[in-house]
């Protein structure tokens, strides 16, 4: 095992033993082989710079690289955007860690010797990212290659499999050279990619965004901070934006769309398919501190007469989303609101037993500009799961569910305590 | 609930269209207000802490030892000031990320880590300093250090520990406005107002050693290498991207004019009383409040000292926490108050560290407040000359800022101010080094 830094700065040498310049880079060429040093970088001071192939190293050793051809038959140097350089587009830069869930900084690489008949191949095991890897940095070319190797031994070691770093590159250009994928980030919560993206700059926020799926970078979205979701939608191309919002509930896409600027939502609203649109402008109407502002408009409502079967059928021969199937929403012959029926209560009933018997009591729902205060209040006093928002005919309109309360007074309780 | 809504309503029935009528009418206004006030804080906060306890006194000595002669150079360090600030906000804005994280990328681990261990150190000479002045404003309340100290660095760790940025931020924004206290000390002192304002613009230049040391000194109080990773993380922290810059900027020139505001009155402060009255060998701010009683009254002193608190406890709450944030943030390590203590360990020794260690030092007995503010001040200027190079070499990379690098008018201007600084600030370390040879190194 060899660290990067051990290997940049030492002298090459040819088949004959001759001297050929310094080790300055090292090249990864993901297009062919994700982790393999694939060339390697020889400086010589006011010549130009050769390249050395990974079949064309014999052997290597801290401060020294041997290689198994003459000088003559290596190329010169020319910048290639498909190689991935270590010195410059790794070390000091920060990756994330998709197996910690979180973004580090690269203090050295271990790269794992491979010996094929006659050569040496080098392949990145390891990113170091701890106390092992600044140690070496700090004392290189002031103590010997084996003075640092045995301090490191007393160190903690702090690093993570190469399998499970996820390069940051915002040029999407070159993010195709390097076979960059986000595919890794896709795999995560999306709470855990939320915390993920806070850590990075803004441009390279919006290149994994820009990366996921409409699926993933909605769900992600959801949990980012208001602000910064209005950052990264604000700089997405308008299409793409309006894809990601179609991905959304309702409601968070109203909450969203709110916090933009009244012609960046106008427009937004009018790429989507008109049906989301009209839910997402209806639900914009209400001002952020009432029950309108806090329900969504996707749920289930069912005549009161029908029984707990017909329900039942009506629910898989549909194309529902689990998400809503909090509770069943009642109505009477005339589109009045009846009742809720909580999804246990309707899974322990027997067949052919009517909905409006299954309901639970008492009956409440709130008009959409109640105040939160009042939404909350209902909720404790009740244990609710869910509540009903109906206008002012007495329909149904909207469901809040207790995930939304909980989300407003984490909020409420973030600025208080912590 | 509802009823009291239609008792209001049916009682006022237009209430709501006057309401609303006013809220559109004032729409424009109000959204760029939000737009302002969503980004203010960091560069309004970061120049008024520069006014701190060496700062103060650097003052209060100038405008007895010189009166108003010196005013002028208020103009320049006002431009100074805003010319660094604004490398910084810029990078801060354009790129998202710290100060300190950008050297790492850009120049590599080794100079960062220079960097990093330099800034502790000079850094731990400042919070000694700021301590050092709570000791000595409360001395002029009759308050023993050995009271005053501990609880000033016990207010300063759990104000961190237990506040979000956004609290503490509102904190400082308020002490930023007990500032005030030496406007009106300034005001009760009764000064020749016109001839202050006269002294501002027309400059008036001594060719003297004294004269010249003086003014170093002003300039090298003002500008402190430390404020600029604070502002830059300050603006990375509230999320200000490249669209905000505007509001950005004019956080900066607000926060750089409204520093040298306070500085104009402290100076005029001392020069109309002590100055006038040849009361001109003060050494330090205590002094300068002690000396006003006779001359200003009780309130003038009273306020002056108060001002001193005010100052010296905001910065000794920024500054731990920005060095230790900036020092994790560049080698690497997990860092900031949403941490847990177990998730950030190295975060919190570093910040505890230099809280009781700074206040520690002060509360040594015979401790000479004269030799922690030189020290701190030649570390100041030892550092400085590093971090301004670092930030006009990465303002001026195009491949970083694109089209927000800097123009060559600018670079000119920044390098100019660069040099200008740095050339000041060694004269003053080696004033300060070798004090026979130059002459004493004024406030301090």
């Amino acid at each position: 095992m060899l660290h990067a830094t051990e290997l940049l700065g030492s002298i090459a040498y040819d088949a004959q033993g001759n001297f050929v310049g310094r080790v300055r880079e090292l090249f990864i060429e993901p297009a062919d082989q994700p982790n393999r040093v694939a060339r390697y970088l020889l400086g010589r001071g006011k010549y130009q710079p050769l390249v050395a192939r990974y079949d064309q190293v014999g052997s290597v050793a801290p401060g020294t690289m041997r290689l198994n051809v003459s000088e003559k038959a290596l190329e010169e140097y020319r910048a290639n955007e498909g190689w991935l350089a270590v010195q410059k587009d790794l070390l000091d830069q920060q990756i994330i860690d998709t197996g910690g869930r979180k973004v580090v900084r690269v203090n050295d690489l271990d790269l794992a010797e491979h010996h094929l008949n006659g050569s040496v191949e080098l392949r990145v095991s390891l990113a170091d990212v701890g106390l092992t890897g600044a140690v070496g940095r700090l004392l290189q070319g002031i103590a010997s290659y084996a003075f640092i190797r045995r301090v490191q031994g007393k160190l903690p070691t702090s690093t993570i499999p190469w399998e499970f770093v996820n390069l940051i590159e915002p040029d999407p250009l070159r993010r195709i050279k390097l076979r960059v994928s986000h595919q890794k980030l896709a795999h995560l919560h999306p709470a855990d990619l939320a915390d993920i993206l806070e850590d990075l700059s803004s441009e390279e926020r919006q290149s994994i965004i820009d990366s996921l799926d409409e699926e993933s970078a909605a769900e992600t979205l959801a949990e980012l901070d208001a602000r910064l979701r209005q950052q990264i939608v604000e700089k997405l191309d308008p299409e793409k934006a309006a894809d990601i919002i179609e991905e959304m509930q309702p409601d968070q896409a109203a909450d969203l769309l709110a916090t933009l600027s009244p012609e960046t939502s106008q427009e937004l609203l009018e790429e989507m398919p008109q049906f989301e649109a009209r839910d997402v402008r209806g639900l914009m109407q209400f001002g952020e501190n009432t029950a309108g502002g806090m329900m969504n408009t996707h749920f289930i409502v069912v005549a009161e007469s029908a029984t707990r079967e017909e329900v039942i059928e009506w629910i898989r021969s549909n194309d529902v989303d689990a998400d809503q199937l909090d509770a069943v929403f009642l109505t009477d012959s005339s589109a009045k609101f009846a009742g809720v029926v909580p999804m246990g209560r309707l899974l322990l009933a027997d067949a052919g037993q009517a909905m409006a018997s299954l309901k639970s009591e008492p009956l409440l729902s709130l008009l959409p500009d109640a105040h939160v205060r009042d939404v909350f209040e209902l909720f404790d006093k009740y244990n609710l799961r869910v509540l009903t928002v109906a206008d002012d005919n007495g329909s149904p309109i909207g469901a809040i569910t207790v995930d939304d309360v909980v989300t407003r007074l984490t909020v409420k309780a973030r600025y208080k305590f912590k | 609930m509802a009823m009291d809504r239609e008792k209001i309503t049916s009682r006022t029935p237009d209430w709501r269209d006057r309401v609303n009528k006013w809220r559109q009418r004032t729409r424009g206004a109000r959204r760029r207000l939000a737009l302002f006030m969503a980004v203010v804080g960091p560069g309004f906060i970061t120049s008024n802490v520069d006014n701190d306890a060496g700062g103060i006194s650097t003052y209060s000595v100038v405008g007895a030892t010189y009166g108003y002669a010196l005013l002028w150079s208020l103009i320049p360090m006002t431009i100074a000031l805003y010319v660094t600030e604004e490398m910084c906000a810029r990078l801060g804005v354009v790129t998202g990320k710290g100060l300190s994280d950008l050297i790492r990328e850009e120049f590599g681990f080794r100079p960062t880590f220079f960097v990093m261990v330099t800034g502790f150190l000079v850094d731990l000479g400042n919070v000694v300093a700021e301590f050092a002045g709570v000791a000595a404003s409360m001395e002029i309340f009759h308050v023993s250090k050995y009271i005053a100290v501990p609880i000033a660095a016990f207010v300063v760790w759990i104000l961190v520990l237990r506040g979000t940025y956004r609290q503490v931020e509102k904190i400082f924004l308020i002490a930023c406005l007990f500032y005030v206290a030496y406007i009106i000390s300034a005001v009760l002192a009764r000064p020749d107002w016109l001839l202050a304002a006269k002294s501002v613009v027309i400059p008036s230049f001594q060719l003297n050693a004294s004269y010249l040391l003086m003014l170093t000194a002003l300039v090298g109080t003002t500008i402190a290498p430390w404020q600029f990773f604070y502002l830059q993380a300050g603006f990375v922290e509230k999320r200000v991207g490249p669209r905000q810059y505007p509001q950005a900027r004019a956080d900066v020139l607000v926060g750089s004019i409204s520093c040298m505001v306070i500085v104009f009155f402290i100076i005029v402060c001392t020069g109309a009383t002590l100055f006038v009255s040849g009361h001109r060998n003060i050494t330090d701010a205590k002094q300068a409040a002690e000396a006003l009683v006779p001359l200003a009254g009780r309130g003038a002193s009273i306020l002056f000292a108060f001002g001193l608190l005010n100052a010296s406890l905001f910065a000794a709450s920024i500054l731990p926490l920005s060095t230790a944030h900036v020092i994790c943030e560049g080698l690497g390590f997990e860092g900031g108050i949403d941490h847990k203590f177990r998730e950030a360990p190295i975060f919190y020794w570093l910040y505890t560290i230099l809280i009781v260690v700074g206040g520690g030092l002060v509360l040594i007995p015979g401790a000479s407040y004269l030799k922690i503010l030189v020290f701190s001040q030649v570390a100041n200027g030892v550092w400085l000359p590093i971090v301004l190079i670092f930030i006009v070499l990465l303002a001026s990379r195009r491949d970083l800022m694109g089209e927000y690098v800097n123009s060559t008018t600018f670079s000119v201007i920044a390098w100019v101010t660069c040099v200008v600084m740095i050339v000041l600030t060694i004269v003053l370390v080696l004033a300060a080094l070798f004090p026979g040879r130059f002459g004493s190194v004024p406030g301090l």
